[in-house]
C-alpha cells in the first residue's frame, strides 16, 4: 500500500445556522403548537446529537392546515393573476439563493449528506427550480396542455428525507405557479429546513395560508394524503409506500403523482471512455451516500473490459474520502438514520450470503453516527437480492453483458423503470440503446443530472407523472376533460 | 321459388389477429336495443384476456418500433375501411343502440372521421408532447414521449362503435397495443370493427378484442401485472362494476389509469360526440428524457 496522505480538515463553520430548541406546525403563515402535544427529536446522524423537536401534526392539525389552503386557495392565491403569483416566486428564488450557505450548512447537519453537495448542488438547484417555475406563472396557457388550463386546488405533498430541500423545491415551486396551495409534509428525520423555508415565506410576504408545512412521521403523511378536501397528491418516496397511497387515493378522484424507488442500470460497453466511465460509476452510486432513487446501483459491464474496470473502479473508491459532512473535503458523508443503516446492512449481508462477492476500500469510519463505507459486490447474479432489491446506500452491485441486446434485457429486468446509464464513444449505439430502455431518465456518458427544466420521473414501478420541466407543471394543472 | 335463407355469422373473439371461440366455449346472447334477439357472442373468459395480454404484448414493440409515419398509414387506413362498410355498420349500430337510420349514420360517421383525426396525430405527438430542455449546463437534453405498453381498456357500455373507437384509437396512435372489453350488452358493432382491424394492416396484437361479461373479466385485466394502464371509460353503467375497486386492483403494480368521467363514486358515460382533445393521448405515455454532454 502506497502512502496515503490525508488533507486537513477543512469544517464548514456552522455559526451561520441558528437551531430552535423545538418547531411547531407552520399553518396559514404562523407556527401553531401539534394539538396531540407530541414532538420528535430530529438529530444529526453524522453524531447522533440532538439539533431539535419538532412537532408531530395529527388529523387534527391537518385539517387546520387544509382548512388554510383551501381559504388561502379561494380567497388570494387561486384568484391572483398569474404574473403577481410569478413575482413572489421569483421573490422565494432569490432569497433561497441570498440565504444559500445557511440552508446548506443546516441541510448537512439534518441529513448528513456533505457540504460539498449540499452546498453546490441540493440548494443552487432548489432555488432554479423556484426561479424556473415562477416564470412559467403568467404563460400557462402556452403550456401545451390545451387551452385555459387551470390549476387543482389544495395540493398534499409528502417528501423523502434523501433531498430535503430540493425535493420541497420540486414539489412547492410547479404547485404554486400553477395557482395551487399547498400542505407539505417533510420527512421525519430531515425537517429542519422544510421549517426554515416558512422564513422564506415569511420574508417574501407570502400570502397565509398558501404554504403550510406540517410536521411528522408516517401517520402524519397518511393524513394529508387521505384529506377530503386535498385535490391532488404528490408523493416522492418508496415504492411500497407508493402503492398504499395509490390505493387509498383509488376512486376518489384526487389526481396523484407518485416519484418511486428505482434500480438504475450503468451500461458501460467496451469503448467507453474508462476513467471519464469510472468516474460517472462513482458519481453514480457514492453521491448522496447512495440515497438517490436514481443511484446507479447496477453496473452492467461488457464482459471484455469487465476485469479492468473493477480495477479502476477499487482504485477510485480507495480516494474518496468518508466522514464529517461538515468537512469540505468529503465526499461520502453519514448514513440518514439508524434504520436506514441497518436496511443497507441487511441487504449487503445477504448479497454475501448468496455468493457475490464484496469489497470496501480502507476506511476508518467514525465512532459515533451512522456510517456505512462504499461498497462494491462482483460475481452478482440477477436473481440476487442486491441486483433487484433498492438498497438506497453507498452499494454498487456489479454484472456484466456481451452484446447490446443483452444489457438492455438485463437492464429492463427488474419492476422499476426511473433511470439508466450509458458509456460508449458509439453515437448510433447510444440512441439505440437509449430507445430500448426502460427508463424515464437515460444519462448518457454522464449521469446524476438534474435540472429545472429537464422532466424527471420513472416508467413501470418507479412512478408515475414527471417533476420538472414543462412535464413537471402539467401535474398541477387541469383541462377541460378532466374531471 | 323458395325465398332464400340468410347466411348468419357466428361472433368470435378478436385475439393476436385471429378470430378464436372462447376458450371457454360459452356463448351469451347479444340483443338489439328491443331486447330481441340477435346473435350469440362469445363470452370471453379470463384465459382469454390473458391470452389476450399476451397477443398485446408479443405485439407491442414492432408496432411502437414501427415508423410515426407506417402508424399514420394504419390508421387512415382503418377509416378507409370502416368508410367501406359504412353501411353495414349503420345497420349494427342502429340495431345495438336502437338509433334511427339518419342518427346512426351520424355516428358511424363520426367514427370514421375520428379515425383519421388520430391517423394524424401519430407523427405530432413527439412535436407537441416532447421537448429539448435547455438544461443549465453543456448537455444536449431532450424529452420525448413513448408509449407505456399494454393498455387494457373498458369499452363504453351504451356508445358501442363512437365511444370503442373514441377509446381505441388514442391509446394506439402512439405505439401502445391494447386489450379491449366490449360493451357487454351491445358487443356486435365492436365484432364487426374487428374484422376491419384485421384487413387494415394493423398488426396482429396490437388490438384485441374480448366480449365477455365486464365484471367477470374487468378485475382480471385491472390486476394483471402485464398490463401498464386501464382505461375505466366503459365501467359507467355496467353491470356490477365498481371502478373504485378496479382501481384498487390495478395499483398492484401502479397502472395508470384512467377514470371514468363523472364525480365522487358515480361514473357517467362520456359524451362521445364532443370533439376529442389531448387527454386520451397523454393519459397512456410515458416522457422519456435523454442526457448527453456536449463538448469537443
Amino acid at each position: 500500500m502506497s502512502p496515503r496522505f490525508d488533507y486537513a480538515p477543512a469544517p464548514e463553520s456552522t455559526s451561520v445556522v441558528d437551531i430552535a430548541d423545538s418547531y411547531d406546525l407552520f399553518i396559514d403563515g404562523e407556527f401553531h403548537a401539534p394539538s396531540s402535544g407530541e414532538y420528535l427529536t430530529t438529530i444529526n446522524p453524522a453524531t447522533e446529537e440532538a439539533l431539535s423537536s419538532v412537532a408531530v401534526g395529527n388529523d387534527a392539525d391537518v385539517d387546520l392546515a387544509v382548512k388554510a389552503a383551501r381559504r388561502a386557495y379561494t380567497r388570494v392565491w387561486g384568484r391572483m393573476s398569474g404574473a403577481e403569483r410569478a413575482k413572489y416566486i421569483y421573490r422565494i428564488a432569490r432569497i433561497l439563493a441570498e440565504r444559500s450557505r445557511e440552508f446548506a450548512v443546516l441541510e448537512s447537519l439534518d441529513n448528513g449528506k456533505p457540504i460539498k453537495e449540499s452546498r453546490d448542488v441540493d440548494i443552487p438547484i432548489a432555488s432554479a427550480h423556484f426561479f424556473y417555475y415562477a416564470g412559467w406563472a403568467d404563460k400557462l396557457e402556452y403550456a401545451g396542455l390545451g387551452t385555459s388550463p387551470t390549476s387543482m386546488g389544495v395540493v398534499g405533498q409528502v417528501i423523502p428525507w434523501n433531498f430535503p430541500m430540493l425535493m420541497l423545491a420540486w414539489k412547492v415551486a410547479p404547485a404554486l405557479a400553477a395557482g395551487n396551495t399547498v400542505v407539505l409534509k417533510p420527512a421525519e428525520t430531515t425537517p429542519l429546513t422544510a421549517l426554515l423555508f416558512a422564513d422564506v415565506c415569511r420574508q417574501a410576504e407570502l400570502p397565509p395560508g398558501v404554504v403550510n408545512i406540517v410536521t411528522g412521521a408516517g401517520d402524519t403523511g397518511a393524513a394529508v394524503v387521505s384529506h377530503p378536501d386535498v385535490d391532488k397528491v404528490a408523493f416522492t418516496g418508496s415504492t411500497a409506500v407508493g402503492k398504499a397511497i395509490a390505493r387509498s387515493v383509488a376512486g376518489s378522484r384526487k389526481s396523484l403523482t407518485l416519484e418511486l424507488g428505482g434500480k438504475a442500470a450503468n451500461i458501460v460497453f467496451d469503448d467507453a471512455p474508462i476513467d471519464q466511465a469510472v468516474e460517472g460509476i462513482v458519481n453514480g452510486i457514492f453521491f448522496n451516500q447512495g440515497h438517490v432513487c436514481c443511484a446507479g446501483s447496477r453496473l452492467l459491464v461488457q464482459e471484455s473490459i469487465a476485469e479492468e474496470v473493477l480495477q479502476r473502479l477499487q482504485r477510485r473508491m480507495s480516494t474518496l474520502r468518508v466522514g464529517d459532512p461538515m468537512d469540505k473535503n468529503t465526499d461520502v458523508g453519514a448514513i440518514n438514520s439508524r434504520e436506514q443503516l441497518d436496511r443497507i446492512t441487511e441487504l449487503t449481508a445477504a448479497g454475501e450470503a448468496e455468493g457475490a462477492t464484496r469489497w470496501s476500500p480502507e476506511c476508518t469510519l467514525p465512532e459515533r453516527g451512522f456510517w456505512f463505507a462504499p461498497t462494491v459486490f462482483s460475481d452478482v447474479s440477477q436473481s440476487h437480492r442486491i441486483a433487484q432489491e433498492e438498497i438506497f446506500g453507498p452499494v454498487l452491485s456489479v454484472l456484466t453483458f456481451r452484446t447490446p441486446a443483452e444489457a438492455v434485457a438485463k437492464a429492463n429486468n427488474t419492476t422499476y423503470g426511473l433511470s439508466a446509464g450509458i458509456w460508449t464513444e458509439k453515437g448510433s449505439r447510444i440512441l439505440w440503446m437509449a430507445d430500448h430502455l426502460q427508463a424515464g431518465v437515460v444519462w448518457a456518458n454522464t449521469f446524476n443530472r438534474f435540472d429545472p427544466t429537464s422532466p424527471f420521473g420513472g416508467y413501470k414501478e418507479s412512478g408515475f407523472g414527471r417533476e420538472g420541466g414543462r412535464h413537471g407543471l402539467a401535474a398541477y394543472l387541469k383541462t377541460e376533460g378532466d374531471n | 321459388m323458395a325465398a332464400r335463407l340468410e347466411v348468419r355469422k357466428t361472433y368470435k373473439l378478436y385475439v393476436g389477429g385471429k378470430f378464436p371461440r372462447s376458450e371457454s366455449a360459452r356463448t351469451y346472447e347479444a340483443l338489439d336495443a328491443k331486447d330481441a334477439f340477435l346473435a350469440n357472442v362469445a363470452q370471453g373468459s379470463r384465459k382469454d384476456v390473458r391470452d389476450a395480454v399476451v397477443a398485446a404484448r408479443a405485439a407491442q414493440p414492432g408496432w411502437a418500433g414501427a415508423t410515426a409515419y407506417n402508424r399514420g398509414q394504419v390508421l387512415y387506413r382503418i377509416a378507409e375501411m370502416l368508410e367501406a362498410r359504412r353501411e353495414q355498420f349503420v345497420a349494427d349500430v342502429s340495431a345495438a343502440e336502437g338509433l334511427s337510420k339518419p342518427r346512426a349514420t351520424a355516428v358511424v360517421d363520426a367514427a370514421i372521421d375520428r379515425w383519421v383525426w388520430y391517423a394524424g396525430w401519430t407523427d405530432k405527438i413527439a412535436q407537441v408532447f416532447g421537448n429539448l430542455n435547455p438544461v443549465a449546463g453543456p448537455y444536449f437534453n431532450i424529452s420525448a414521449p413513448e408509449p407505456v405498453g399494454v393498455v387494457g381498456i373498458l369499452a363504453p357500455q351504451a356508445s358501442s362503435l363512437l365511444g370503442l373507437v373514441s377509446v381505441v384509437a388514442p391509446a394506439i396512435v402512439s405505439g401502445n397495443s391494447t386489450v379491449v372489453i366490449a360493451s357487454e350488452r351491445r358487443p356486435v358493432p365492436a365484432i364487426t370493427l374487428s374484422e376491419v382491424l384485421a384487413t387494415s394492416d394493423l398488426p396482429g396484437g396490437v388490438v384485441n378484442i374480448i366480449t365477455a361479461r365486464t365484471a367477470e373479466v374487468a378485475p382480471w385485466l385491472a390486476s394483471h401485472r402485464d398490463v401498464n394502464a386501464i382505461d375505466l371509460a366503459g365501467a359507467a353503467d355496467a353491470e356490477g362494476v365498481d371502478w373504485v375497486d378496479l382501481e384498487v386492483r390495478s395499483t398492484d403494480n401502479l397502472k395508470r389509469v384512467l377514470r371514468p368521467t363523472g364525480s365522487g363514486d358515480s361514473a357517467v358515460e362520456a359524451d362521445w360526440s364532443a370533439d376529442p382533445d389531448l387527454r386520451r393521448m397523454r393519459a397512456f405515455l410515458e416522457t422519456k428524457t435523454v442526457w448527453h454532454p456536449k463538448g469537443l
